[in-house]
């Protein structure tokens, strides 16, 4: 009874400031703590990721070349420090799936979705923190689980992060952690889907329309529907190939398997299709949940700094909610080559082109927003334009693949594989690196330093593209992905050269996120005091302090205007924040 | 300043004019230059029947996007530089142009749906229409190699004067082959490259593919599957024929 009178007395989302340690920063109910945990995390597991990363190109680069710290740190995988077959296969397997679900994911959605959009749609909190919370921690032994992998018999998955059965359903123990990893991980999102709509259906503040919402909330609302209904797909299923692989179901295993010489036991009835159709009914989605919140941020920073309202917003939102639709109708061009009906993929292949033009019209609305704008070129702009750029390099690739009869070629190639890169670096990393320099000032109060900044994005932007764009040539020659050394084969044999220098690349690249990390910390104690609105911006995370306090905002604000009235002609100032009343000082200065 | 109403569709006219000219243009040059593209904006030579078509659809959306690359980035460029914030000079104040947004709504779906529609009858030639007077074969995956069997000179399988070979592929130069792929264990990918073969043999179903070779050479048949520790080996290599397999033998 009284949880009830509680919650009469007090709006949702709303609670005490908390006194304690533990309270604050660990287990802490603020959506703007939970948002820097998972920055950390998201972090953490980026740098993981990366020197799986770089051993992965070490050995397409020298296939035979020991490294011999690591025959000490992986004596099982790299004995004496020459890979091992297996070893390479579980080093790319883990590479993408901590940078999807545990580095990107996190990163988009846990960080800068759980810190801004509360703020942004003037609510206290989110609508669950309990909630909230428990998806953080529960975030966390999902992590644990998957390094844990590699430290079990037989090392961590090895089947791809696409986990095609039978083969992981016949592979060693970590795939089995592999599996419950993700459950535990799928259980978070989940969690966090749920608050998200909730919190931005119900708590938006007053005059704050949906056609009012900056794009990033929509960007994420629509990327926490998505999760919604894609994710309990891929729990299914991995919950379906977790019983094949422990309790002897047959769900992916059809009769007569024989591995090794030795017929499998139990093997019967199942169809090792039905993975890949579960998996990518999930995956194509979630190809979408990685890129709209990019997407979301890009429309938020080119219009700050081009202090132009944002071109053609409601085509924005509404070509987000296209590619939401389309999106669960596209996962079989996954699948072009793999016994699926011919006649299938032409459907596919033609929802798939279509899907290609929401895209187009985002693309061609940055332009437009930057068309006839005032540009200041800051660290989060020139991070943003990058996304802009390499995005639109990564969706004209994809046309190769969606075309059927040119897929039958490139699939399972280099070329994906430089597709894909163009699409969650160039797209989504950058897209998140834009958000970091962004928000930072209002995460921590203080501004990053510009000039490093600078450096940073400079080296990021040239070398990514000395490390992925060459992979198309690899994929057009033939080189085919996940293979441990390629130079057995006489007709990609003269590739090495081009491999090493993308693997020279790539330690520049990696070398260059130092700068990130040093610049990162070192602002937080040492960076110029940022004051509320550093950026002069309209939306109303700006319109309260930086770091803003418990609960946001003093007073609930009242929204009057869209988010991107820039440069507006009757004003003098170039910026109109969404909260300042219509009466406000029409011809006040700028600052 | 009195002309934001309006200023963005007049604006918009005439680059979108210019834009149409060029990109007319740009095809125009495409067409005539179309079997000149460098050595490295090329897929490998191609031997089978169709790989002629699978290259023609390859250079054409490379060209397309090749077009809407350099327009989109010179666009930016262009834009970052014309646009760079100097004192005195304000932003122009619009929220768009909805006769804009339909054009370049439009244009990109006519583009993506011609593509779609020119794929789908090279499509349906190479996997859905097996020919006539093909000669049959099976193709069974296994971690990790290939074992192609012939029917033997009786032209059936299970006989006992059936061919089995490992990793080698003897085809006959200039006949089609339909080659059921069959997989003992996990999911494989028989991949030709010069032949623009490529099909996944996945265990518990039966694939058909056709395809043939128009000359022989030094090639090798690839694993495109990730099928296991050893799937970077699984290779095999197209044959010169053997007597029983020799063109127009039935």
């Amino acid at each position: 009874m009284s949880t009830v009178a509680v919650a009469h007395e007090h709006a949702p989302g709303v609670h005490a400031a908390p006194t304690s340690f533990w309270r604050k920063y660990i287990f802490s109910l603020d959506h703007k703590v939970i948002g820097k945990q998972y920055m950390f995390y998201a972090l953490f597991m980026l740098i993981v990721g990366g020197l799986l990363a770089i051993l992965v190109r070490w050995q397409l680069a020298w296939p035979t070349k020991a490294i011999p710290f690591m025959g000490k740190l992986a004596p099982e995988g790299m004995p004496g420090g020459h890979m091992l077959p297996e070893f390479y296969n579980s080093l790319f397997t883990m590479h993408a799936t901590i940078m999807i679900f545990f580095a990107i994911m996190p990163i988009l959605i846990g960080a800068f979705g759980n810190f801004v959009v509360p703020i942004q749609i003037g609510a206290r909190d989110m609508a669950f923190p309990v909630l909230n919370m428990a998806s953080f921690w529960t975030a966390v032994p999902g992590a644990v689980v998957i390094i844990w992998s590699f430290f079990v018999t037989g090392g961590a998955a090895a089947g791809g992060w696409t986990s095609y059965a039978p083969l992981s359903a016949i592979q060693p123990k970590g795939q089995t952690l592999w599996l419950i990893a993700l459950l535990i991980l799928g259980l978070s999102s989940l969690l966090t889907s749920v608050n998200f709509i909730t919190t931005i259906i119900n708590m938006r503040a007053p005059g704050m329309t949906f056609f009012r919402m900056p794009l990033t909330t929509w960007a994420l609302f629509i990327t926490a529907i998505l999760l919604l209904l894609a994710l309990p797909v891929l729990s299914g299923a991995m919950i379906m190939l977790l019983f094949d692989r422990v309790l002897g179901t047959t769900f992916f295993l059809p009769a007569g398997l024989v591995v090794s010489g030795q017929p499998l036991k139990n093997a019967g009835g199942g169809q090792a299709l039905l993975w890949q159709h579960l998996f990518w009914f999930f995956g194509h989605p979630e190809v979408y949940i990685m890129i709209l919140p990019a997407m979301g941020i890009t429309s938020e920073v080119l219009p700050v700094f081009s202090r132009k309202p944002v071109f053609g917003y409601r085509a924005m939102a509404y070509s987000m909610i296209g590619i939401a639709g389309l999106g669960f109708i596209v996962w079989g061009h996954h699948m072009f080559q793999s016994g699926m009906n011919p006649l299938l993929g032409t459907t596919f292949m033609i929802s798939t082109m279509v899907i290609a033009v929401p895209s187009a019209i985002k693309t061609f609305n940055w332009l437009g927003t930057l068309w006839g704008g005032s540009i200041r070129f800051t660290t989060p702009m020139l991070m943003a334009l990058s996304f802009v750029s390499m995005f639109v390099i990564g969706g004209l690739s994809g046309i190769f693949m969606a075309s059927t009869p040119v897929d039958i070629f490139i699939h399972d190639t280099y070329f994906i594989v430089g597709h894909i890169h163009y699409v969650l670096f160039g797209g989504s990393l950058f897209g998140a690196f834009a958000g970091l320099y962004f928000w930072y000032p209002k995460m921590f109060g203080r501004m990053m330093n510009d000039t490093w900044g600078k450096v940073h994005w400079a080296l990021t932007f040239i070398t990514f593209n000395l490390v992925f764009f060459p992979m198309h040539f690899l994929g057009m020659r033939g080189m085919q992905r996940r293979i441990y050394t390629y130079t057995e084969y006489e007709h990609l044999k003269d590739l090495q050269p081009m491999n090493q220098f993308m693997t020279l690349s790539l330690f520049v690249l990696g070398a260059a996120q130092v700068i990130l990390v040093v610049n990162f910390f070192l602002s937080m104690r040492r960076g110029k005091v940022a004051g509320p609105n550093p950026w002069r911006a309209n939306t109303l995370e700006w319109q309260t302090p930086s770091p803003p306090p418990h609960e946001n905002f003093t007073e609930i604000p009242t929204v009057y205007r869209g988010p991107y009235e820039y440069s507006a002609p009757e004003r003098a100032d170039d910026h109109w924040p969404q909260s300042e009343p219509p009466s406000g000082p029409v011809r006040a200065s700028a600052h | 300043m009195q002309t934001h109403a309006l200023g963005p569709v007049r604006a918009a006219r005439r680059p979108l004019r210019t834009g149409l000219f060029s990109i007319a243009a740009l095809f125009a040059a495409a067409a005539v230059r179309a079997a000149e593209l460098p050595r490295w904006l090329q897929l490998p030579e191609g031997v089978s029947s169709y790989s002629a078509r699978i290259d023609g659809m390859f250079r054409l959306i490379l060209w397309i996007t090749g077009i809407v690359f350099v327009i989109v980035e010179a666009m930016l460029l262009y834009f970052l530089f014309r646009y760079r914030h100097r004192e005195g000079r304000k932003a122009t104040y619009t929220h768009g142009n909805n006769r804009i947004e339909v054009i370049w709504t439009i244009i990109p779906a006519l583009i993506c749906v011609v593509l779609a529609l020119l794929s789908r009858r090279t499509w349906a030639d190479i996997k859905q229409n097996m020919p006539a007077n093909a000669l049959p074969i099976e193709i069974t995956g296994e971690q990790f190699s290939w074992t192609i069997q012939y029917p033997g000179a009786d032209g059936k399988f299970g006989t006992p004067d059936d061919i089995v070979s490992l990793n080698q592929l003897h085809f006959p130069v200039g006949r089609p082959v339909v080659a059921t792929l069959r997989s003992k264990d996990v999911i494989h990918s028989f991949f030709l490259p010069e032949f623009r073969v490529k099909q996944d043999a996945v265990p518990g179903m039966s694939t058909r593919i056709w395809f043939d070779g128009m000359r022989t050479g030094h090639w090798e048949i690839a694993c495109a599957e990730l099928c296991g520790l050893g799937h970077y080996r699984m290779k095999g290599v197209p044959a010169k024929p053997t007597p029983p397999l020799k063109p127009g033998r039935n």
